[in-house]
Formats: C-alpha cells, sequence, structure tokens
C-alpha cells in the first residue's frame, strides 16, 4: 500500500469490490431464495430469466423492478477511478459519491417498496399505487450494497480519514453499518411501540401511564406488600454483581497465587456452570432445596421442623445466578490477575514491601479494570437474566421476565414491554457509565514490549485463608449441585421412583443402524443437530466482530469513538426478550427477512455475544503496550499486518475466551432463542423449555447433561487449537512447563 | 408457492411464478398442545398425506404473539391446539381465515358454537374442564382435610397451600377468573378470588404448572384444567383430581387457519384431517385427556367424565373478547394483584 499510492496502478483492493458490486447486479439473484440461503435448486431452475431468482440486470432487462435500475449509475462510476493517482482529489471524490448514493438508494428502495407496493402513504400519494412489490433482499443486494459500503470507505480513506488507512477506515464502517443494522434498527424499531396507542396513534400519554405503573415502581415490599420488579431487579443484579465478583477474584487468587494443588480441577469446575443450559440450576436446586427436595427433607427430620417453600423467590434466584455468573467473573479476572506484570510487584517487594501491603497497594489496584468488568458483567448478565427467575422466581417479579410475560403474555402489551426495556436499559447503561467513572483515565499497562519476567507473589496469609475457604466451598457446594444434575438425569420420576435407568438418553438420543447408514429416531437429535451447526457458525464470527471492534476502540482514535463504542456495548445491556421480539419485528418483512431462518438465530448470537468479545479484547489490549503496534508501524507494517502479526497473537487469550464463550452461549442462551427458533430450526434450549413444561424433568436433565459434555469437549478442542497461552515469563513450579 | 398465493391473479408476475410452483408439498404447523401430542399429529398427518410438515411447538399466548408479529407477512398456514381464547382473540383481529369443514356435522355441539361465535375463524378440537388436584402425601403431611368445593380453598388452613397461574400470563388462569365471575357473580367472584390470594404461595407464569409443582411435592393444591391433573396422577405422581362442587368452566381446545397462509390447501386439509377421528383418537397415545370434539372419537376411562361434572354455560363470545378480558385483568390488577398475602 506504500508503494501502491504512489504507483500508476489503482490498489487490488478497490478492483476487488468494483467487480463484486457488477458480480452481485449481474450475476446473483437479486431477492432472497423462499427456500433458504443454501439451497443451490435455483442454478437449474430458470436462472437467470425467471424473476424469483434473477440478477437485478436480468430483472431490468426484462422491464420488471425498474426502481433498480438507476443502481447502474454508482456501479458505473467507479470505473472512472481505475488508473487515477490516490492523491488525485476526483479519487476520494468519485468513490465517496458512488457509494453513499448506490448505498442510499438501495436502503431508500428498500424501505419504500415493500410487499404491498409502496410503504409509505405518502409516496403513493405522491405517485400513485405502485402495482409491484419486491421481497427481502438476498444475495446479489446484499454484496452490492457491501460493495457500496467499501468503495464508499475507501474513498473516506483516500481523503485522509485515520491517516488514510483503508483497513481501519473500512472495519469502522462495516462496524457501524452491522451494529445500525441489527441492533439499532430493530431496537428504534421496539422503542417506537412505547409511544403507541392501541389504535396505532402515537402519544407521550400512553408512555408515561406505563412508565410510573405501581407494579414497577411499587415500594410495597417495605411494609410487607410486594415491591415494583424495577426495585427487585436492581437489588438483585447489585448483590449477584459483588458476589460474583467477590467468588470470581477468590478462585482467581486461588489459581494464580496460592500453593493449592488442584488449581486444574478449580478451574473446570469454575467453568462448569458456564457450558449448562438455562433452567438446569433450577431444576437442580428446586431438587436438593425445594419443598420436597432432599437436603431440605433431611434437614426437616432432623430438626423437627416444617419444610418450606423459601427457595422461590429472591432467595433461589440469587443463589443460582451467583452459581451461573461466578464462572464468568473468573473467566475475566483470570486474565486480569494473570495479566498483572510480576515486575511491579517484585519492584514493591524489593523495596522492602510486606506481602500484604504489595497485594493492597500494588496488585490489587491493577486488578481494577478486570474488578469493574466482572461487576459489570455479573450486573448485566442477572438484569438480563431469564431462566432462573422464570423457574426460581416465584413471586418475586424482575423485570427480564416482566417483559417476556408483557409480550407473550395475555395482554400483549408490546409498549409496556418497550418501557420495561427502557429502564432495564437505564440501568445496565448506568452501571456501564459508573464503571467507567470510577477507572477514569489511568493506566493499567503493565506488559510491555520491554523485558517482562517473574513470578507473581503467593497472598499473604491472611488474606489466602479465608480466600481458599469461600473458594473450596463454593467449589463443593458446585460440585454437589452438578452431581444432582447427573443423578436427576439417570432416575426414573424424580422423588417418586427413585430407580435408576437410562431411558431418558434414550428417548433423546437413540439412533439405529440400517443399510442405508445410520438413523437418528431419538426425540433430541433434530434440536440438537441444529444448534451445533448455529452455535459453530456464529462463535468465529462474534469473537471476529468482537476483537476487531476492541482493536478500534483501543488502538484508534476517530470522530464519535464514544458513540461508537456505546453502541457496540449496547446490545448487551438489552435482555433477550426484547432483542426476540424486536427481531421479529424488524425483519420479517422486506428489506431484511430473516424470520424463520437459521441465519437471524446466527445474527442474533453475534449481536447478543460480541459485546463479550469486545470487552475481553479490550480488557487484554489496554495491558499491551502501545509501543509494541508504534514499532510494528516504524518498521514499515501496514495497520491490517500489525493486527495480524502482533496484536492477535497477544490476544490468544482473548481470542479464546471469545471463542469459547460465544459457542457456549450459543448453545446455552434461551430469551431471545425463544422468540426465534421455527420449525425448521428449532434449538436444543428451547426444546428443554418444553420437556421442562411438561414436568418431564428425566429427559430436560439428560438432554442438559448431554450438552453440558458436548460443550465441555468443545471447549477442550478449542483449548487445543489456540494452544494454551503463556506470557513470556517464568513458571513459579519447576514441574510446570516454562516457555 | 408464496407467490401463488400471495400475488393478485392475472398479473404478469403471477404467470411467470406459477412455473416455478413446483416445490413438494408441505405445510407449516404451529401448535401449543403438549410437545408430544404436536409431534404425533405432525408425523401422523405426514404418514397420511405425503405432505410435509415442518412443527413449532409454542404455547398459545407466544404462538398468537407470533401471528401477530408475523401479520404483514404471514409465515405459518395452521395453528392447532391451545385454549380457545387466543384462537377468538385472532378472529376478533382477523388474524385468522374463515373456512368451514366438510367434517362439520361429526362434531359435538360444543365446538360447532365455537367456531360460529368466531365467524367461523376457528373450531373446537377437544374441550377440558377447570378444577384443581392435590398432592395426597402433602395434604396428610400437613394434616389437611381434603377439600371438594372452590369455596374450601378460602379456608385459613390452606394458607401458602394453593398456586394458580397469574391470569394476565396464563389462559387457564384467566379462564378461572372468568368462571368465577360466572359462578359467583362478579362482585363475589372477586370477593373470592381475593380470599384465595390470602392462600396462594405463588402465581405461576404457566397454566399447567400449579399441578406439576403438586406433583413433584413443591406445592399442595393447584388449581388447573382436570385432565391436566389426571396426566399427572397417570404419570405415577401421588395426585388427586377434585372437579368443585359448585359447577365449573372449561376451555375449548381450538385450531384455526393463519389468514395469508402461504400453503393454504395444505392447511385446509390438515384442518379436515384434525377433525376425523383418526386424528383425534391419537390423544390417547399421549396421555391428552381432554374430550375429543368428533363424536366418534374414543374418550379414555381415565379422563374425567363429562356427564359428572356441573359445567356452567360459559359465554366464550363475551369473556373471550378482548374488550372484557382486559376489563377483568386490570381490574385483577388493581384489585386483587396488590393485597398483601
Amino acid at each position: 500500500m506504500r508503494l501502491s499510492s504512489t504507483e500508476k496502478t489503482t490498489h487490488p483492493v478497490l478492483i476487488f469490490w468494483i467487480i463484486a458490486g457488477w458480480v452481485g447486479f449481474c450475476l446473483l439473484p437479486w431477492y432472497m431464495l423462499e427456500d433458504g440461503f443454501w439451497s443451490f435448486g435455483w442454478l437449474t431452475d430458470g436462472y437467470p430469466f425467471d424473476t424469483d431468482y434473477a440478477p437485478a440486470a436480468f430483472l431490468i432487462g426484462q422491464s420488471e423492478k425498474l426502481w433498480l435500475a438507476p443502481l447502474v449509475i454508482p456501479l458505473a462510476l467507479p470505473l472512472l477511478v481505475l488508473g487515477r493517482l490516490k492523491s488525485d482529489p476526483l479519487y476520494a471524490r468519485i468513490l465517496i459519491l458512488s457509494g453513499a448514493l448506490g448505498f442510499g438508494w438501495l436502503i431508500a428502495q428498500g424501505f419504500g417498496i415493500g410487499i404491498r407496493g409502496f410503504t409509505y402513504d405518502w409516496l403513493k400519494v405522491l405517485f400513485g399505487e405502485l402495482g409491484d412489490r419486491q421481497y427481502g433482499m438476498g444475495y446479489g443486494a446484499m454484496i452490492c450494497a457491501t460493495a457500496f459500503l467499501f468503495l464508499f470507505t475507501q474513498g473516506i480513506a483516500a481523503r485522509g480519514a485515520v491517516n488514510g488507512d483503508v483497513f481501519v477506515v473500512s472495519a469502522i464502517g462495516g462496524v457501524i453499518v452491522i451494529v445500525t443494522t441489527f441492533v439499532f434498527f430493530p431496537i428504534a424499531k421496539m422503542l417506537f411501540a412505547a409511544f403507541v396507542t392501541e389504535d396505532g396513534a402515537y402519544s407521550i400519554a400512553v408512555f408515561f401511564a406505563k412508565f410510573f405503573d405501581d407494579r414497577l415502581w411499587g415500594l410495597g415490599c417495605l411494609w410487607g406488600a410486594r415491591c415494583g420488579a424495577a426495585w427487585n431487579s436492581l437489588f438483585l443484579a447489585i448483590c449477584v454483581g459483588f458476589l460474583t465478583t467477590a467468588l470470581g477474584l477468590a478462585f482467581a487468587l486461588v489459581v494464580t497465587r496460592s500453593g493449592f494443588r488442584y488449581k486444574r480441577a478449580i478451574r473446570a469446575l469454575t467453568v462448569l456452570p458456564i457450558i449448562t443450559p438455562p433452567f438446569v440450576i433450577g431444576l437442580a436446586l428446586i431438587l436438593l432445596f425445594g419443598l420436597s427436595g432432599s437436603i431440605t427433607v433431611f434437614m426437616a427430620d432432623l430438626f423437627g421442623v416444617q419444610p418450606t417453600r423459601w427457595l422461590y423467590g429472591m432467595p433461589g434466584v440469587l443463589i443460582a445466578q451467583t452459581l451461573a455468573f461466578t464462572p464468568i467473573a473468573f473467566l475475566v479476572l483470570i486474565g486480569v490477575v494473570e495479566g498483572v506484570s510480576p515486575s511491579m510487584e517484585e519492584a514493591a517487594q524489593t523495596l522492602r514491601a510486606n506481602k500484604w501491603q504489595v497485594f493492597r497497594t500494588v496488585s490489587l489496584p491493577l486488578m481494577r479494570p478486570g474488578l469493574a468488568n466482572a461487576f459489570l458483567l455479573g450486573f448485566i448478565e442477572s438484569m438480563a437474566d431469564f431462566g432462573n427467575p422464570l423457574v426460581l422466581g416465584g413471586n418475586f417479579d424482575v423485570l427480564s421476565t416482566e417483559i417476556f410475560f408483557a409480550i407473550v403474555g395475555a395482554q400483549y402489551d408490546q409498549g409496556r414491554a418497550a418501557v420495561l426495556a427502557m429502564v432495564l436499559l437505564f440501568f445496565t447503561l448506568s452501571a456501564f457509565y459508573a464503571q467507567r467513572a470510577w477507572l477514569g483515565k489511568k493506566s493499567y499497562t503493565t506488559v510491555s514490549g520491554k523485558g517482562d519476567a517473574g513470578v507473581h507473589p503467593l497472598m499473604p496469609t491472611g488474606l489466602a485463608i479465608p480466600v481458599m475457604i469461600v473458594a473450596l466451598t463454593w467449589a463443593l457446594f458446585t460440585a454437589l449441585v452438578y452431581a444432582m444434575i447427573i443423578y436427576g438425569s439417570v432416575v426414573e420420576l424424580w422423588g417418586v421412583n427413585n430407580s435408576l435407568t437410562f431411558k431418558h438418553y434414550v428417548t433423546a438420543f437413540s439412533v439405529r443402524f440400517e443399510e442405508e447408514g445410520i438413523r437418528w429416531t431419538g426425540a433430541a437429535w433434530d434440536s440438537f443437530w441444529t444448534t451445533i451447526t448455529i452455535a459453530a457458525i456464529a462463535a468465529p464470527l462474534t469473537a471476529a466482530v468482537g476483537l476487531v471492534t476492541a482493536y478500534l476502540l483501543t488502538r484508534q482514535s476517530f470522530a464519535g469513538k464514544d458513540a461508537f463504542e456505546f453502541g457496540t456495548m449496547l446490545s448487551f445491556a438489552i435482555p433477550g426478550t426484547v432483542i426476540g421480539v424486536s427481531y421479529i419485528l424488524a425483519f420479517n418483512v422486506p428489506p431484511i427477512e430473516i424470520t424463520g431462518t437459521g441465519i437471524i438465530l446466527v445474527i442474533s448470537f453475534i449481536f447478543r455475544n460480541m459485546p463479550v468479545g469486545v470487552r475481553a479484547g479490550i480488557a487484554s489490549m489496554s495491558q499491551l503496550d502501545k509501543s509494541l503496534d508504534e514499532s510494528s508501524l516504524t518498521l514499515g507494517a501496514n495497520s491490517w499486518q500489525t493486527f495480524r502479526r502482533v496484536i492477535l497473537p497477544l490476544l490468544r487469550p482473548a481470542i479464546l475466551a471469545a471463542l469459547v464463550y460465544s459457542f457456549v452461549r450459543a448453545m446455552t442462551a434461551i430469551s431471545a432463542v425463544i422468540f426465534l427458533v421455527s420449525a425448521e430450526y428449532d434449538m436444543a434450549t428451547s426444546y428443554i423449555i418444553g420437556r421442562v413444561e411438561n414436568n418431564d424433568y428425566g429427559l430436560a436433565i439428560a438432554y442438559s447433561t448431554t450438552l453440558i459434555f458436548v460443550m465441555l469437549a468443545a471447549v477442550g478442542l478449542l483449548q487445543l487449537l489456540v494452544g494454551r497461552v503463556q506470557i513470556g515469563r517464568r513458571t513459579q513450579h519447576g514441574s510446570e512447563k516454562t516457555t | 408457492m408464496k407467490k401463488l398465493t400471495l400475488t393478485l391473479a392475472g398479473s404478469l408476475i403471477a404467470l411467470s411464478a406459477s412455473v416455478t410452483a413446483s416445490y413438494a408439498d408441505k405445510l407449516t404447523f404451529y401448535c401449543s398442545a403438549q410437545e408430544d401430542w404436536c409431534q404425533l399429529m405432525a408425523r401422523s398427518f405426514e404418514d397420511a398425506t405425503g405432505i410435509d410438515v415442518n412443527m413449532t411447538r409454542k404455547s398459545s399466548g407466544e404462538t398468537f404473539a407470533q401471528i401477530r408479529a408475523e401479520a404483514s407477512n404471514p409465515k405459518g398456514d395452521v395453528w392447532w391446539g391451545g385454549t380457545g381464547d387466543p384462537h377468538l382473540q385472532a378472529a376478533e383481529e382477523g388474524l385468522t381465515a374463515e373456512y368451514i369443514s366438510p367434517m362439520r356435522d361429526q362434531l359435538h355441539d360444543w365446538a360447532i358454537n365455537q367456531a360460529e361465535s368466531a365467524g367461523n375463524r376457528t373450531i373446537g378440537i377437544y374441550s377440558g374442564a377447570l378444577g384443581y388436584g392435590y398432592n395426597t402425601d402433602l395434604l396428610a403431611a400437613n394434616n389437611l382435610p381434603e377439600p371438594s368445593c372452590w369455596k374450601d380453598l378460602l379456608k385459613p388452613e390452606y394458607k401458602g397451600h394453593v398456586q394458580m397461574a397469574n391470569p394476565n400470563s396464563s389462559g387457564t388462569a384467566y379462564t378461572t377468573l372468568a368462571s368465577m365471575v360466572q359462578i359467583f357473580g362478579e362482585d363475589e367472584g372477586f370477593d373470592f378470588m381475593k380470599g384465595l390470594h390470602a392462600n396462594i404461595n405463588q402465581y405461576t407464569k404457566s397454566g399447567s404448572a400449579p399441578i406439576k409443582a403438586a406433583g413433584r411435592g413443591e406445592n399442595t393444591i393447584g388449581i388447573v384444567f382436570m385432565h391436566d391433573a389426571v396426566a399427572q396422577a397417570v404419570a405415577g405422581f401421588p395426585v388427586k383430581v377434585v372437579a368443585p362442587c359448585e359447577g365449573t368452566g372449561y376451555e375449548i381446545g381450538s385450531m384455526s387457519i393463519i389468514d395469508g397462509a402461504r400453503n393454504m390447501d395444505e392447511a385446509k386439509q390438515f384442518y379436515d384431517w384434525a377433525l376425523s377421528t383418526d386424528a383425534q383418537n391419537l390423544a390417547l397415545q399421549v396421555n391428552a385427556f381432554q374430550v375429543p370434539s368428533n363424536k366418534g372419537a374414543e374418550t379414555s376411562d381415565k379422563a374425567p367424565d363429562m356427564s359428572t361434572i356441573k359445567l356452567i354455560d360459559y359465554d366464550f363470545v363475551k369473556y373471550g373478547s378482548s374488550d372484557e378480558r382486559k376489563r377483568l385483568l386490570q381490574k385483577w390488577d388493581e384489585e386483587v394483584s396488590v393485597l398483601p398475602q
């Protein structure tokens, strides 16, 4: 690129996107194929003249869909650029013009003309009835849109934005467009619903009536009645945030800074809950502590007390969420605790600080970004959690379940759901900003290009003992819950007939060997394969989008970066139930018509889980000194090469975390999924809910147990593929491998 | 097929599209009954006709929400099962299509009444009466008397032992509320709900959850449809079913064709098939103990005998309409749910 900008030949990337635009316009089917994205029946079925499959150029050639014709102009314009110098002002101007025109026209016609002709009344008034229609965008339209976008970003880069860096500008443009399409657009569509009256008009009064509802803000629990869902959610989320952060830190310290011998077991154990499908922890807790739970009955016999339903409500949800989200805090904190450079701690020790002083004044403050991130994740996860309150909530209403039942309930009040979503969003965004304010602009960079070797000091004894006790107790409790899950999957009928059986596994996963091969006869296979496929497609995409975004946020400065960060984190703060319904509302009609497909599931997973990739990337990248990039750039690499060869290899822990997390989340997610599954693409979690609803705990738990083992295998495999993470350092004990 | 059913006949596009309408026959089937029943219906219909069935199971509330969200571009063809009210509501909003099946003369009167009250946009496929069930072990362990009437549930000794679903989220619980209003009159009905509120330990979200909790020993008495309670007893849980002495309301499980269905012919074929004795006899294979709407279909000897149960004259038109529903639910929200327990 350094050379190409001075030579006469045009950059190959530009040529590529010009060709891509023409291919999308002239060769590929313009509209969405009804048989699905991956079917290729169209190749033999009337292509290219049949209007269902025709590329745009053929449609226009047959005088159909003439509103696509103007796209020829922005497609042809960039041809003028070929052979021009990049420094020529015309080069930039033409590219920007053609990109903006093409993209703008695509959007305008997409929204203006739908399956019933003109979408808006004023268009009908202006032009009369159209008498024609169009369906959702297909391959051709998508590729054309992408080509226009990148022509535009190349034009911007040629004008000198971000030092004329094509990669960075294109990445920013790409992320902005996909986040706008798949986060802002559906949410905006959903939030408009908050102002809609019953007869479809817009009104502010409707919003206020719903906002100042007693069920939302009531403080009745102070005098014996019930509190509003907003207060319940807030209180619960703060408790869960603190508990998970504290427990996560305890585990991280035990694993990195103690002489404890079974660290690997701790690591494995703490990862267990994250690979657990929703409901299962709740079900296990019911089997242990419910009114007829094993421990409850045992205790009642022992002490002669009346069993109670204490589990149903805040206590049960708190325990379940803490079990479920502590590993997330642990995953965030382990990276940070390991990432604190031992040189700093060694320096403090050399200056005669004792262990306690080192921990309190050096190690702990350097962990602040990790602690804040862990709290934030716990807080938001608790706010958005849907499965545990559903099973264990009792009469303890929280916002996420209220939103779900406002939408699916007999009242079907989208407006109320939207208002509740706004309240939820307000809480999570406040936490987000509080976290930023607390971290401030301080530098937490400790891994730099300079020599960095050393050993983490052990915890001071006064701290080690309580930390060990807490961590081990919790680990044992987790183990008990999991033992219960496995036991529950092989019991005939829990509490009534406790004989052991494998019949639940047989019902779910039986296979028959026949002449033509294996027949998957079990009831669960369909949803199982769909889930695996979708999770496997979504995970690398999520990691890629997340890490590129993190790179842009930590390493590049550009106008509107704060808004950019806000946008990329937004989807995490929105509960899945709202994402689900907003996706149905937004993507059921052209221009993007993907409800009922597998694509919508993949997309919802990418944007639900992307913030975790982003945060993992940011947390790791803020520990990598910028001097590394600078030296790479000084030595002549461009930003893509620097990202690929310097940043990415150092980010392997973050990549691993993002991959693993997005894969297992895609397999265990429920709240958005429940709206987006269809007959063809049923997911494991929605199948399990069906079993739970049917009181078929045996099958539900057996299926969940199978999923746990599958995910365990997946996590192990990914770890093997990405490789064990070693940041160049001496290790504590001679027994472990050194690098 | 999409083009065929959606495009105005006579237009050039319809002509060119008809060439491509050579797909295998298929049907997108939204099912709101229990999972195994849905599976069985889908597979049996495939076997009977050779039409490919895409089945999605969701509760009737969720399915209604989905059909409404998809109204401008319907994805489903036929919606089978689930309590009748959301079907009536969908009919009222024009989300479902009118159809008069040739099978109609084989049906019970209540099934046909259901269809006529909704302008033939829905039809009854099974019915079930409301009641409650209790866990015999827990009742004995707590030394509680055996209840036999609705009013028995108001007794203070049952405090913390009764569970019902939240009428806002469950059709079953709304049927309970509407039945009490019809049995006792509106004022006394609401007094009953207030008295009951004091004894309720939890309002569940799903309609049959209370009796399932009772089966597992997590709750003592659950107010549900009797056939749900029977299913728990048959599954081996210590559950006894009660048909309350004052009489009781009932639901009519319904079926509707979605307006603008892409596979309208197949949807009608399914509709007719689902009303046949063959299709309705399938219920017994999956322990669904509702009363089938076809007069010739078999009923289980374990099912609650509809003739011994005192059924009220449930006004489906009035209490199924969205206005009345909203009014009752709002009144329940404001007068009952806010009371301290």
